[in-house]
């Protein structure tokens, strides 16, 4: 089924990662035989999609590309959270507000799933904490523009969780044990995130032209960077085909931007606004929307650090780090005062 | 049936409690902080929403949640001060935290009992919320008296500077002040804090009389809903 | 400063089920692992008990040995019920 098309709303997305969990665990069952050495045994659960576990024998280039892959996962839902936190002291109406919170408190646990899912892999999440900080580790570019409008914390929902979960979805069924059920846990989760943004461009869009105007606003400036979101073009991709190998990831970044694509475009119709897009039409022959390509260059200059708001991101991040440092210190010399007894009793235990 | 103004008062201390601890998101100390943070914060929202909509029926106007929340002025805010105050540093927003949820637990136990049944519904899901927000700030509280010297020091300044301000609290309920006190004696003795002496009372919030606070905190949450009158979100 | 310790966490679904592990967080200590656990995981009432044991003190078993451990219950057929003949016409065996 990995060929199939498909669209990302809703109860198609928490059919397919059903489908993923089901396949997990149906693959468990198949038996693989015990290869003559651990190469061969690691190739031969990969190919039979069987899942590959913390204590496993795996490659480094394997271990290397997921750590460097989940940590930027991890950063990405971390940072992703400020331009939506920063509407959430001014939503609209308090329904609006606890849903921005929900939302955004969701992103802060999926950080925490990513982090531990890396974790297995022999890194700790300081030393990950510092990669980013450094500026040796990456997040996604996507959040390095800023939230102007109301309006755009519905186009992070529409468009930039939209790409995400085209992203996402297959990543369900990475070789990596920890890092599918995490998927498979979020995936799950977020199904509800692009709804709530899509329903408030709808809202907004229907409502007074001042409204409409500012979803419109709103989709000018998100489309092309959620195009972005799925990495460079295929010819110019690095990591593409050993990943794809390794089954880590599962789909080319074109093929996914494409979906992503014929997707948008009848949710736009719907929606009553336009994608900035004059090229964008339907192609009969390929069975798809042609459409433009974002600006790779653009994407290429905010990767660098050169994005509207790259420097007040990471400022952020890091005086959360540094401000709470006093009190992670605290919390950690009450635990060696106060350390618990040795065992616990199974009664204890058991209640 | 309880009074408009009553139940008023106690939506407006859940909201801005909510807004306030929303200002914690992706700025906590730790992130499986940040989650728990927002959790307290959507619960006070959640009771600030139920009590909002109930004091809207009760003055029978046809005000509902969103106009009583973002179409009053500070002045016709009814909240204590407590709530409104800045959130220094982590070890003031706990022992804000400490002091109001000893008192918003003690108080919803009440209420719940009570005879106005729409209230009592209310209050017996917020008890239970209540009890979990004590749980989490006392021991936050603990932990920051208890942990290092900078640690003690700021949770020790942060006790000080918000004591005066749960006069206010406990004065519109003095049969619950033996209860709040002992609960939270309880913790500041195990945090090797010191309960302030008692002093200086300011108060107002009730009656509408803030502090400089309060008018920039609604100014924020209310910019947008302001800004399209009459415009639905 | 050393960072919090690891903590790995069960959950018990629903009454009459087992706890399973859902995954870890960290915490300085037992009391707030608990509190972070049902804040991380039970935000959609997923969990009626939640246990949280330090990382640390879990011991397991190495792939290396996976021969050594697992492979030796292959043969013994005879554990598992569908190994015996149920004579025809004998009920509730």
């Amino acid at each position: 089924m990995y060929g199939n098309d498909f669209a990302a709303s809703g109860g198609e997305l928490l059919d397919q990662v059903a489908d993923a969990e089901r396949e997990l665990r149906a693959a468990a069952d198949r038996s693989v035989r015990g290869g003559s050495d651990e190469e061969t045994y690691f190739t031969e659960l990969v190919a039979a999609d069987q899942k590959i576990e913390p204590r496993d024998w795996m490659p480094d280039g394997y271990r290397k590309t997921l750590i460097r892959q989940i940590a930027q996962h991890a950063h990405s839902e971390i940072i992703g959270m400020q331009p939506e936190a920063n509407w959430l002291t001014r939503a609209p109406t308090l329904k609006r507000k606890a849903i921005l919170l929900a939302k955004v408190q969701d992103e802060a646990g999926h950080g925490l799933y990513l982090y531990a899912a890396a974790e297995t892999l022999g890194v700790s999440r300081d030393t990950l904490y510092d990669l980013l900080l450094a500026g040796r580790q990456k997040y996604s570019s996507i959040f390095n523009y800023p939230t102007l409008s109301w309006a755009d914390v519905g186009a992070i929902g529409w468009l930039v969780d939209g790409a995400a979960i085209v992203n996402q979805v297959p990543l369900c069924r990475c070789s990596y044990g920890p890092y599918a059920r995490a998927m498979i846990r979020i995936c799950k989760e977020e199904s509800f995130h692009q709804r709530q943004g899509y329903e408030i461009l709808y809202t907004l869009a229907h409502g007074t032209p001042g409204q409409k105007e500012m979803a419109q606003d709103a989709v000018d400036r998100w489309w092309y960077p959620s195009l972005a979101m799925f990495g460079p073009p295929d010819t110019d991709s690095t990591h593409s085909a050993q990943s794809m190998a390794w089954k880590i990831k599962r789909f080319s970044n074109d093929d996914l931007r494409q979906r992503f694509v014929d997707m948008c475009a009848q949710q736009a119709t719907v929606l009553g606004l336009t994608i900035p897009d004059p090229d964008l039409r339907w192609n009969p022959d390929r069975g798809a929307y042609d459409y433009t390509a974002p600006d790779y260059a653009e994407l290429m200059e905010v990767i660098r650090g050169n994005g509207p708001c790259n420097r007040a991101r990471m400022a952020n991040r890091r005086a959360a780090h540094e401000d709470g440092a006093w009190v992670r210190e605290a919390a950690a010399a009450y635990a060696a005062k106060h350390a618990a007894p040795a065992a616990p009793t199974a009664e204890a235990v058991h209640a | 049936m309880s009074g408009f103004e009553f139940v008023l008062g106690l939506g407006d201390d859940a909201l801005v409690a909510a807004q306030r601890l929303a200002q914690w998101c992706a700025r906590a100390p730790e992130l499986e902080e940040d989650v728990a943070l927002a959790n307290i914060a959507l619960d006070q929202l959640g009771a600030a929403r139920l009590l909002l909509g109930y004091a809207g029926e009760l003055e029978g106007e046809g005000r509902d949640e969103d106009a009583l929340a973002y179409l009053r002025t500070d002045r016709e805010y009814r909240n204590v001060l407590l709530v409104e105050l800045p959130d220094r540093d982590f070890a003031v927003l706990m022992a804000k935290l400490l002091f109001l949820s000893a008192w918003q637990r003690l108080r919803y136990e009440d209420l719940a009992a009570g005879d106005d049944e729409r209230l009592a519904g209310i209050a017996a899901k917020a008890v239970k919320e209540s009890a979990y927000h004590l749980d989490h700030s006392a021991l936050w509280t603990v932990r920051l008296g208890d942990g290092t010297d900078e640690s003690h020091a700021r949770m020790q300044r942060a006790v000080d500077e918000v004591w005066p301000y749960t006069h206010e609290l406990l004065a519109e309920a003095p049969h619950l002040r033996a209860n709040w006190l002992s609960t939270v004696d309880g913790v500041l003795a195990e945090a090797t804090l010191r309960r302030p002496d008692d002093g200086w009372r300011p108060g107002g919030g009730r009656d509408g009389r803030h502090t400089e606070a309060l008018s920039y905190l609604l100014a924020e949450m209310q910019v947008l809903h302001r800004a399209y009158p009459g415009a639905r979100w | 400063m050393p960072e919090w310790p690891l903590w790995e966490v069960f959950v018990r679904p629903r009454r009459g089920l087992s706890h399973t592990h859902v995954g870890s967080l960290h915490a300085p200590d037992a009391a707030l692992a608990l509190r972070n656990a049902r804040d991380l995981f039970t935000r959609r009432q997923e969990g009626v008990s939640i246990w949280v044991v330090p990382a640390a003190a879990i011991t397991a078993s190495s792939p290396d040995e996976k021969d050594s451990f697992f492979d030796p219950a292959a043969d013994k057929v005879y554990r598992h019920p569908t190994f015996y003949e149920v004579p025809d016409g004998v009920q509730h065996l």
